[in-house]
């Protein structure tokens, strides 16, 4: 158990086999490696993510709707010698908070975004979300989603890489590879530590629940099937961080 | 001066760190003299995306210790009331400049005084704040050094209500050092990034607004319910004048009161006994005086740049005392003086006839 989770809060309030907990870990380790305990504030939002609202020895405020990222942006700026993260969901980041997260990189806030994709809605109960996988059912697309009609999944570190300058530090990992998750945590934490810019990290995740699979079906829709639509890696690295830490390699599990 | 150059020079005054807003039109100047004075003092600016975002980095700025503040209008209040309510959950100590302007939607980017339902009590939740409104320049100077006091002393979200004949008339204006009058800051403290490390030197600070049983929410707002009644008789603030002997009160908040407050001295000089009661705190409501002052008089006429939105404080405040209310509602419209004059004259000539009538128009 990483020493920045608060033990009087565990076992956690996320369902069995979400990928929240797993993410949480990773970033748990990644905070203790690097030392951050005492400066950390974490941030988190409506949705499944708010249930993370006690689960760190860190100072956190629980938000809605999409508005982390302001109020990380908002302490950040009004005491820049802390390290501020921003927890979130795909509707937090992609849809509802969208404003949020282009405008913070657009102004390169030296801020740490984490966002957890699942493909759907959990909290709410499974509806589509902008990360739903085309022909995905979920309970606003019970018949599969058309992206004639809805579109086709966000691809949220691809846009943030576009629009962000070269001080962003932007990857997408996966819970299926917890240790490279801990690795790119650490180098967007590190981005922030070194006052350089916008870090964000796009986590695929798992929600057996609304997804309805079981232990099997659901790692293989984190591990094989939503991959095919969301590459993991890397995908914008600051010149101070390359060659340090990870270097991320197709196929690569740790 | 103009309003929004003097919530500029207040806010400096009060001792505001950080301003973070978005431009609505008639309070942008307000941070357009901001970014002009802030960096010549040490002050921090950031222009966001919307107004939500603006409340919320406002709510990161309170919550990292700092005397943040902004300001907004119209349909960026609107926006404005989901951080809001989130700082009225949590107690949090955000200031607001409202300048309001006409409405609903779009309305016009002039003037009104349509915000009043919106500021005291908009949100989901119950309203636990406090909104001052103001009558001119030398008041939002006053208030707006009041509202970073009220606000970190009791820990509510403070509104501090202008509007957009406010915002941009120009006054004089007496600009002080807070100090010198005795009104020194109220120290601020961090909600977040408090000393020592979290779970080893102290306790983490976790602040949610989501709760998970309907007990447990309703514990959380009646703690929050107990504090505001509690600080009610401390924070309440009214004006009257000609009262004595009157047998009908004008009714008025903001910028309309100093139209009724010259109708009421040339009312009371033609011999009318008429007065004059406005409340400077249109949440918490000084509901004790306003009930004093209405059961002594037979007719209240309430006078309002809106559809009845401080009326119905008023008639909330007045519930169960035998006391007619008469409208003179002209929303988005100034109110002059004349008007309240001849309205005032025909109420105190026209005797129970008129009365009648105005109790039928009003039903």
């Amino acid at each position: 158990m990483p020493k920045s989770w608060r033990r009087e809060t565990k076992p956690h309030k996320f369902c069995p086999g979400c990928g929240h907990g797993i993410a949480l870990k990773a970033l748990g380790q990644a905070i203790d490696e690097l030392g951050l305990q005492g400066i950390a504030v974490f941030g988190c939002d409506i949705g499944c993510s708010l249930l993370a609202w006690d689960f760190f020895d860190l100072d956190t405020v629980q938000t809605h709707h999409g508005r982390t990222i302001p109020v990380m942006v908002g302490l950040k700026r009004a005491r820049p010698e802390l390290i501020c993260i921003a927890y979130m969901g795909d509707g937090g980041g992609y849809a509802i908070g969208a404003q949020h997260l282009v405008n913070a990189a657009t102004r390169n806030e030296k801020i740490t975004a984490i966002l957890i994709n699942n493909t759907q809605y959990g909290m709410t109960g499974g509806q589509m979300a902008p990360t739903t996988l085309p022909g995905q059912k979920t309970e606003t697309t019970p018949y599969g989603r058309d992206p004639e009609i809805t579109g086709y999944p966000t691809q949220g570190p691809e846009m943030v890489a576009a629009i962000t300058d070269e001080r962003a530090y932007v990857a997408r990992g996966t819970v299926a590879r917890p240790g490279q998750l801990r690795e790119f945590f650490k180098r967007a934490l590190q981005n922030q530590i070194d006052g350089r810019g916008f870090s964000f990290v796009e986590v695929i995740s798992a929600c057996p629940t609304n997804w309805r699979t079981n232990a099997k079906e659901t790692w293989e829709w984190v591990e094989k099937l939503m991959p095919t639509y969301f590459r993991v890696g890397e995908l914008k690295v600051p010149e101070a961080l390359r060659g340090k830490g990870v270097e991320v390699k197709d196929g690569e599990t740790s | 001066m103009t309003g929004n150059e003097v919530v500029a020079w207040a806010a400096l005054a009060a001792g505001a760190e950080i301003m973070y807003g978005y431009p609505i039109t008639p309070q942008n100047e307000i941070m357009h003299y901001w970014t002009r004075l802030a960096p010549k003092y040490g002050r921090m600016f950031l222009q966001t995306e919307d107004e939500l975002s603006a409340g919320f980095t406002t709510i990161g700025g309170v919550m990292g210790g700092r005397r943040a503040f902004t300001a907004t209008a119209g349909p960026g209040n609107v926006l404005m009331q989901e951080p809001m309510a989130m700082a009225e959950m949590m107690r949090l100590p955000v200031v607001v400049i409202i300048m309001q302007r006409g409405g609903p939607s779009t309305g016009t980017v002039i003037y009104s005084q349509q915000e009043v339902t919106l500021t005291t009590l908009g949100g989901n939740g119950e309203g636990f704040r406090i909104v001052y409104s103001t009558a001119g320049n030398q008041e939002l100077f006053d208030y707006v050094i009041k509202a970073f006091n009220t606000a970190w002393k009791y820990r509510f979200p403070t509104f501090v209500l202008g509007d957009g004949y406010q915002a941009k008339m120009r006054e004089p204006l007496v600009i002080y050092d807070p100090e010198i009058r005795g009104l020194s800051p109220v120290p601020t403290e961090p909600f977040l990034g408090k000393p020592g490390v979290p779970g080893v030197d102290r306790l983490p600070g976790h602040y949610r607004n989501t709760y998970n049983t309907e007990e447990e929410l309703y514990e959380v707002i009646m703690g929050l319910a107990r504090a505001y009644e509690a600080i009610i008789p401390e924070v309440v603030e009214f004006e009257e004048e000609a009262v004595e002997g009157a047998e009908l009160l004008v009714m008025s908040h903001g910028v309309v009161s100093r139209a009724v407050k010259s109708a009421v001295r040339a009312l009371r000089r033609d011999g009318y006994p008429v007065g004059y009661f406005r409340p400077i705190t249109l949440r918490p409501l000084p509901v004790e005086a306003m009930r004093r002052r209405a059961e002594k008089v037979r007719r209240i006429l309430v006078a309002e740049s809106a559809y009845g939105q401080f009326a119905r404080l008023v008639k909330e405040a007045l519930y169960g005392l035998q006391v007619e209310i008469v409208p003179l509602f002209k929303p988005g419209l100034g109110i002059n003086p004349e008007e309240i004059y001849s309205r005032a004259q025909e109420l105190i000539k026209g005797g129970e006839k008129g009365a009648e009538h105005i109790a039928a128009t009003h039903a």
